[in-house]
């Protein structure tokens, strides 16, 4: 049911700058429907970005990072051709993943 | 005796193995530095006695006044050499620890996000070398609050 981060990511001086958004809900577990029902939290815990299957960084976040997290990041000494994957994990077990060939 | 000392070693080995994985996963979540509810506690959670010292070599952009609190564009950036982790935290939100980037060796310390903001408050952005911690920080203008989606 996840779905997939979207990437985009371009080389400077071998330097990849890299985009992504992933589309979560991103609940804090305080908000409350017109109901008056808590709405439960639900948001990303934990987000690992490989170069060529090598972890590059590794994130935590709490709920207090926006909806449909955006993140930009940079990895050094790429090439044409290498893969940059993200992945990532909320605090309900889901997860969700991309990943880009560098041109 | 013997029992006892080889014990230990296999503890020692299990310590070695667990260190040279490091890579790979690098910390426990922060747990503690997340449910913080008071900013001193998050910083002590992560950081214990390390100084924190104010540098401009840290780059924190950020509006200054955010109409949407939902949605605050951050990115926290240093040329400082043997950056390890960067941080952000939010003063004034329930729990002011937003968000860890643990950084491989190789990683610039460059990293862009949006943040949720309840109200007006300081935010900061912090990096960890391995003996230090400096940070920038900035007050923020909310108009509208962002905490309740």
């Amino acid at each position: 049911m996840a779905a997939d981060i979207k990437l985009r990511g371009k080389i400077k001086d071998g330097v990849a700058e890299i985009k992504s958004l992933m589309p979560h809900p991103m609940e804090t577990g305080t908000r409350r429907e017109e109901s008056g029902d808590v709405v439960p939290a639900h948001y990303i815990e934990e987000v690992v970005c490989q170069h060529n299957g090598e972890n590059v960084l590794r994130a935590e976040w709490g709920p207090s990072i926006s909806k449909n997290p955006y993140f930009a990041f940079s990895v050094r000494n790429v090439s044409p051709g290498d893969i940059i994957s993200v992945r990532w994990t909320d605090n309900l077990g889901e997860s969700g993943s991309g990943e880009l060939v560098l041109k | 005796m013997m029992k006892h000392s080889r014990r230990r070693f296999m503890r020692g080995l299990s310590v070695a193995v667990a260190l040279a994985a490091l890579p790979v996963r690098l910390m426990a979540r922060a747990t503690d530095a997340f449910r913080a509810t008071k900013l001193e506690d998050a910083n002590k959670a992560l950081f214990g006695q390390l100084p924190l010292v104010e540098s401009d070599a840290v780059n924190l952009k950020i509006p200054a006044i955010a109409e949407n609190g939902a949605v605050v564009p951050v990115t926290v950036s240093t040329e400082l050499e043997g950056v390890q982790a960067i941080y952000i935290m939010i003063d004034e939100n329930p729990n002011p620890l937003s968000a860890t980037f643990e950084l491989g060796a190789s990683s610039p310390a460059d990293v862009s996000t949006r943040v949720k903001m309840g109200k007006s408050s300081m935010v900061r952005g912090l990096v960890k070398t391995r003996d230090q911690v400096f940070y920038a920080a900035q007050e923020v203008k909310v108009t509208i609050g962002g905490c309740g989606g």
